[in-house]
């Protein structure tokens, strides 16, 4: 006697969360079972393991036939072969859009291209993450991509809009999707030790003030070319940025700038003199040049790409090495920035202010071991 | 020309792709009604096009109005090729003919192609305006009411019950016309669709006629069916009970049998202290009837069984003459009545006076072709000789009408067969006529009627039963003599006296035959029918004891006929009558007591059963008052019955005291063991599982004992088809087989709803199919409702506090697991009579915007919720309007199974899709649920070689309205708003 066809269809969707995220892992039917046996259901239940083969096959089945509406959530809210309640649907859309951790970092700031997904293999044998998994979320970040690159006004609003995310994962794949366009290196082994959620706090910061939208310039220029306002970096910006180089080159704007913040600092800082000590020219770990270099070399998309890359070894690395405390980095940053107001010599400070309050953000986000 | 039909086609959205090039559609729609076709422009280059159409107008005879549905098609456009069609929609315009009906059916209904599924969605306005026609001899009915209700629909009163119609068209079935050799399956599935609809809205037309010939005005308890006759044709019969209703104007006048029925369930507790002594009796219900021929057709009539019968007459010295005058009277009311049948199962308090048992009959016939479907004589005499048979087996029991009346069919290849069943019953004449019969016989006979056991008493004379049965003064009122077992085929009225719960209980049986032709294959099924029903009727019998229960209700017996086997499925709910005698327990006994071993083994079976049956009457709650046994008396003196046939044998008890363990002088039920078949009989008895703790079953609407439902209910149909593996099987083998098959699928479903428990699986459907030579298909519907376990609804003051808890709760487990869309908390249903918000909330999807995109995500769901239940009734809520039948066919075929996931995923797709259906109609109408729902059909063929497959599914229901108790009580405390608040807040939006 063998089971040729065994289905059950509720007029509500049945959705069993276990079996859920068993699917959405990549696990096949029979390992399902397995993984389901080995939580003891069939203890808790009584149940036969016919009778869990059964079930869960008629879920897989289910949740096939519900992916094809997950590639378009706002369909599986107005569809009508499925009546889920809207809690549900949020669940299961929050779900499949939900990504691990181990494989975001491995294809953060990568092309989502063909290219990259011939690479999953290695990234599932690595993070030990199913290949059909990898394969769903290297596919969601590239349909979110897709769907909002060509879309204006705000990056988060129109991933909500167009995928119902909460607003967690909009924010979330918003990065995804900025690094992905910006090709943001975060393999390099030392950023090993940044977090998805570093380099998310750092994408939401430089997508609030590095880019095109973040002006409000657009809709000034409604015949400009730039549709994708929030996901490029505002070049005309980059191209200003330049113009920094003014308070490393100008050695009397570095001197002040020097003794302005010393002064401040003197007595409040654990780390004071290394600090002074950073700001020598000579000083091979000169943090101010550091970071006006950073600034100036931004014009390079190949150096855009570095960014994090430079900061970590330009800023994150010397100070780590001399054992700052979190509290003063702040201290020395807040104070590095403010006191440029005070130099009267240099021009740019609404330019210095959009470039240092993002990259401030950033750097105290980025700074830990 | 008394009507016009107005259709407006407003938009359609998520279109499939019919241009590759463009990744895009040029959509245009035909609307045709009859022989007129209307065509909306073409929509270029849109997967959501907006037609916002003019109103197409059919001026037509309401005649046609009630036999064609409205045929809506979506085509692509192609300049150069042959125009696509990406699918239809049938619209049944029925409901729009009567008054109190819906007015106008407006929303998204689902695109539907019969090779592709659903194809996206069209939004659709359709209206009827109804001239007054006073022509007498008009062919239509336009006005009469339907209801698939098996009961009087809740917001009406029966001001007269008139009896049973039925009629049937025939036609050819076009998949088997000589033109399906040149058509696509698309054009040959589509025409058959059509024409089913087609007769589905002639019969309808047809028994309103009738209806209104018998000055009724509604039809309760409809049932159409279709069957496919293959090469002979295709016919579509109906059954019904045409009543006169009366509306109930204010909510607040609600017949209390009208609320949801578990309220006064509970109301009839164990509250009828015995009085008089009782006789024990007992009696071994079989009869049989003898098997005529008819002459135009090979036919075999089948010895018919009549299950529980009783006789009437002396049984009490007061009872006696009020019952000769009764059915005098009543016997007036049915005599002009060809068939005094009635398909209703649930009836008005003072209805039903007595039941007799369940009367039954069977006909095997050779199917031929229909020469002319105007005249379907052949098919007429065929049901009309087999009614005949249920009357006379009526008369036989001392009742006059047959109440809870089926017809159904099975049909393989040319072989039918036919069968009815039934409960014969003595009926109060007061529904019956006009009104004639008042006065104080009538009230003389309601007071000598006891409530909660009357159903009870024997109807026939007990001198002159025709069967050999036991009989004991009932246990309630101690005046009138009721029978030790009860067998019935309708649910349990409300103001019986039930102890304890009751539970599903089923007789499985599989008998191989051998491969014959026309006659000898009738010949040889005829023969094995009555065996069958012997067997299964037996199985019954002892299960029921198992779980010392003494009745049964909702009895459907299902016999299905294959190329090489029978198979005979019984499904019925045992209880617990207080009126009824404790039923004896179940003795076996070994046919060689010589030898030790065999002996011990018997003693070891012995002890397993009784052990059984004391943790069931645990587990089901018995626990009947005692009664002592000089009350009871002693027993009348009765005529033993043996029959070695049957391997079961009534014993008076004192024959059997030294094996009686604990069942005390009752009468034992002896198995007795002679061979290895009864051996197994014995085994499969104990092998039948109860369900897991939390879970109950029944297929009657409500479970016996149990009345705080509360709202959370989830129908669904699950489907199993087994290949019988070895060629050579026996009847054990298959009985095994088919055993395992329905239990595996009972445990499948009590673990898959799971987290509604405690729950009660209602309604529960099973149907058996055998598609082919070694596949057996079953397919179950059922409702699983959860209960509240520790609150029974008692004031309305703790029901309002109780909801409010509800609520809560509701709220908790929708975070866990949350089946069903709407909670107390989520009223997703609000349906306040205030009239500024009624309209918009009953169709949800009657607008066409898209406008949750600014929206926060997901709270905005623009699909209204639609309830489907195969009860009458949803738990706490009131059906405030009954919007017209649903009555739907849909035909599914692939030639792509593997890429659609095979036979199970094209079966779950498509029986999703149906549902999708019925619930886009409903929404349509107006409507927030679907009651008395019941999948009438589900025929599936495959060929996996050739990567084939074809369903055919026919459902029907009623469309309703309903509000939730918990919100009609806050209307009717003034606070229209706060309920408003309640609604917005919990998350319901309308577009």
């Amino acid at each position: 006697m063998t089971s040729e066809l065994d289905i059950f269809v509720g007029n509500t969707t049945l959705i069993d969360e276990e079996v859920y995220r068993l699917w959405l892992d990549g696990y096949s039917v029979s390992d399902a079972v397995a993984l389901r046996v080995r939580a003891g259901i069939l203890e808790q239940t009584g149940a036969t393991a016919a009778v869990l083969q059964s079930d869960t096959m008629d879920h897989y089945r289910t949740f096939h036939m519900l992916e094809r509406l997950l590639h378009a959530p706002p369909k599986l809210l107005h569809q009508l072969v499925f009546q889920i309640p809207p809690s549900r649907q949020a669940l299961l859309i929050e779900r499949y859009y939900a990504f691990d951790e181990a494989f975001v970092r491995e294809v953060l700031g990568k092309k989502l291209s063909k290219g990259t997904k011939k690479d999953l293999d290695d990234i599932s044998a690595k993070t030990g993450i199913t290949l059909k998994s990898c394969r769903r979320q290297f596919d969601n970040f590239k349909r979110v991509f897709k769907v909002v690159e060509e879309m204006r006004g705000s990056l988060a609003d129109n991933i909500q809009q167009h995928f119902l995310f909460s607003d967690r994962l909009a924010r979330d794949y918003a990065a995804i999707v900025f690094f992905a366009n910006n090709r943001f290196e975060t393999a390099k082994k030392k950023l090993q030790y940044l977090s998805f959620g570093d380099f998310a706090f750092c994408a939401e910061l430089m997508i609030q003030n590095w880019t095109l939208g973040a002006v409000g310039e657009a809709p000034s220029k409604p015949d400009s070319q730039v549709d994708d306002m929030d996901m490029d970096l505002d070049k005309e910006f980059l191209q200003d940025l330049k113009e920094l180089k003014v308070l490393v080159a100008d050695k009397d704007l570095l001197d002040l700038h020097k003794s302005l913040v010393c002064t401040a600092l003197r007595g409040k800082l654990g780390v004071f003199s290394e600090m002074e000590a950073n700001f020598k020219p000579p000083a091979p770990q000169n943090l101010s040049r550091g970071l006006v270099n950073v600034a100036a070399k931004l014009t390079h998309n190949k150096d855009v790409r570095d960014l994090f890359v430079d900061l970590v070894e330009k800023f994150v690395e010397p100070c780590r090495s001399d054992h700052w405390p979190l509290g003063d980095v702040r201290l020395f940053l807040n104070q590095y920035s403010v006191t440029v107001h005070s130099l009267d010599g240099f021009r740019h400070q609404a330019l210095w202010d959009r470039y240092m309050d993002t990259l401030r953000g950033c750097l105290l986000r980025l700074y830990h071991d | 020309m008394p009507g016009k039909l107005k259709v407006k086609i407003v938009a359609g959205r998520h279109l499939p792709v019919m241009d590759r090039a463009s990744d895009l559609t040029d959509a245009f729609v035909e609307v045709k009604f009859g022989n007129t076709t209307f065509k909306t422009d073409v929509y270029l280059k849109s997967l959501n096009p907006q037609w916002n159409s003019e109103w197409f107008k059919f001026e037509v005879d309401d005649e046609d109005l009630q036999d064609e549905p409205l045929q809506i098609t979506v085509l692509d456009h192609d300049t150069y090729s042959a125009n696509d069609a990406i699918g239809k929609v049938y619209i049944d315009i029925d409901p729009l003919l009567y008054s109190e009906a819906a007015t106008v059916i407006s929303g998204w209904f689902p695109i539907y192609d019969t090779i592709h599924g659903i194809r996206g969605e069209i939004n659709v306005v359709v209206k009827v305006d109804l001239f007054n026609d006073l022509n007498r001899f008009r062919q239509s009915s336009c006005g009469v009411k339907f209801f698939c209700t098996t009961s009087i629909p809740k917001c009406y009163r029966a001001v007269i019950i008139h009896g049973f119609v039925e009629e049937l068209v025939v036609n050819e079935d076009p998949e088997y016309q000589w033109i399906d050799r040149i058509r696509t399956p698309r054009a040959s599935n589509e025409a058959r669709q059509r024409l089913i609809s087609l007769m589905s809205g002639e019969l309808q037309r047809k028994i309103g006629l009738k209806v209104l010939e018998m000055r009724g005005n509604a039809v309760v308890g409809y049932l159409q069916c279709f069957d496919l006759e293959g090469e002979s044709g295709l016919v579509v019969r109906a059954i019904g009970t045409a009543c006169t209703l009366d509306k109930l104007s204010s909510p607040a006048a609600f017949l209390p049998a009208c609320n949801s029925p578990s309220k006064e369930m509970k109301e009839s507790p164990l509250a009828h202290p015995p009085s008089h002594g009782c006789r024990s009796t007992h009696n071994s219900p079989i009869h049989t009837a003898t098997g005529s021929r008819l002459t135009q057709n090979f036919s075999v009539s089948v010895p018919t069984l009549i299950y529980t019968g009783m006789g009437s007459g002396s049984a009490g010295k007061e009872g006696g003459p009020f019952k000769a005058l009764l059915r005098q009277q009543t016997q007036s009311a049915l005599e002009q009545r060809e068939f005094p049948f009635f398909t209703l199962t649930a009836f008005p308090p003072g209805f039903l006076v007595h039941v007799g048992g369940v009367v039954s009959a069977r006909s095997v016939k050779l199917l031929d072709r229909i020469h002319n479907p105007d005249e379907p004589e052949t098919r007429d005499a065929w049901w009309a000789e087999i009614r005949q048979e249920i009357k006379s087996h009526a008369k036989a029991l001392g009742c006059h009408a047959v109440v809870g009346y089926s017809e159904s069919t099975s049909i393989c290849e040319e072989v039918c067969i036919l069968s009815a069943s039934g409960t014969a019953a003595v009926l109060n004449p007061r529904f019956l006529q006009d009104g004639t019969v008042e006065g104080c016989l009538e009230q003389r006979i309601e007071e000598n009627l006891p409530a909660g056991c009357g159903f009870c008493h024997i109807p026939y004379d007990e001198l002159n039963m025709p069967f050999p049965a036991h009989l004991t003064y009932c246990y309630n009122c101690r005046k009138q003599k009721v029978p030790d077992v009860l067998f019935t085929t309708i649910d349990l009225p409300t103001d019986a006296t039930v102890v304890g719960k009751g539970c599903l209980i089923q007789a499985r049986l599989c008998r191989l035959k051998k491969k014959a032709q026309a006659e000898a294959n009738a010949t040889a099924i005829s023969n094995l029918l009555p065996f069958m029903e012997y067997e299964v009727h037996t199985q019954l019998m002892n299960k029921l004891k198992l779980k010392g229960m003494n009745a049964l209700f909702g009895l459907r017996i299902q016999i299905t006929v294959g190329e090489n086997m029978l198979m005979g499925l019984a499904s019925a709910t045992a209880v617990y009558l207080a009126a009824l005698p404790m039923p004896g327990g179940i003795q076996i006994a070994g046919k060689t007591p010589s030898d030790g071993s065999y002996e011990q083994h018997i003693s070891h079976m012995q002890k397993k059963i009784s052990d059984t049956i004391a943790k069931n009457k645990e587990l089901y709650e018995i626990n009947p008052p005692e009664i002592s046994e000089e009350i009871i008396g002693s027993p009348i003196p009765e005529p033993k019955q043996r029959s070695r046939l049957l391997r079961s044998q009534s014993e008076s008890s004192d024959e059997v005291t030294e094996l009686d363990l604990s069942h005390g002088k009752k009468d034992a039920f002896v198995l007795e063991i002679d061979d290895t078949d009864a051996m197994e009989d014995v085994h499969s008895l104990l092998t039948d599982v109860p369900p897991p703790s939390g879970f109950y079953s029944c297929n009657t609407e409500i479970m016996p004992g149990i009345n705080n439902w509360t709202s959370e209910i989830q129908m669904f149909t699950s489907v199993r088809v087994i290949r019988l593996s070895s060629l050579n099987l026996t009847n054990q083998a298959l009985n095994k087989n088919f055993n395992d098959l329905c239990e595996n699928l009972l445990k499948s479903l009590y673990f898959k709803l799971r987290s509604m428990i405690p729950c009660c699986l209602c309604h529960v459907n099973f149907t058996v199919s055998l598609p082919e030579d070694e596949l057996i298909q079953v397919t179950v519907t059922a409702v699983a409702i959860t209960f509240d376990k520790n609150q029974a609804l008692q004031t309305t003051k703790t029901h309002i506090e109780k909801s409010l808890q509800r609520a809560s709760t509701d709220n908790e487990e929708l975070l866990q697991f949350p089946l069903e869309l709407c909670s107390d908390s989520l009223p997703s249903h609000p349906f306040p009579p205030a009239k500024a918000v009624t309209v918009e909330k009953a169709s949800p999807m009657g607008e066409g915007n898209f406008r949750n995109r600014s929206a926060p995500p997901c709270a905005n769901s623009t699909v209204g919720v639609v309830k489907m239940t195969p009860l009458s009734f949803i738990p706490g809520a009131k059906i405030t309007k009954y919007l017209g039948i649903i009555n739907m066919f849909f035909i599914r075929e692939t030639t792509s199974l593997r890429e659609e996931g095979g036979v199970s995923g094209f079966l779950h797709a498509f029986i999703a899709e149906v549902f999708a259906m019925v619930r886009a109609h409903v929404a349509a109408l107006g409507g927030n649920a679907v009651v008395s729902y019941i999948m009438k059909q589900c025929v599936f063929m495959e060929n996996p070689n050739k990567n084939q497959a074809q369903c055919l599914i026919n459902v029907s229901g009623d469309a309703v309205i309903f509000v939730r108790e918990s919100e009609l009580e806050v209307i009717s405390t003034q606070q229209p708003t706060a309920n408003c608040q309640q609604s917005c807040a919990g998350g319901e939006v309308t577009t």
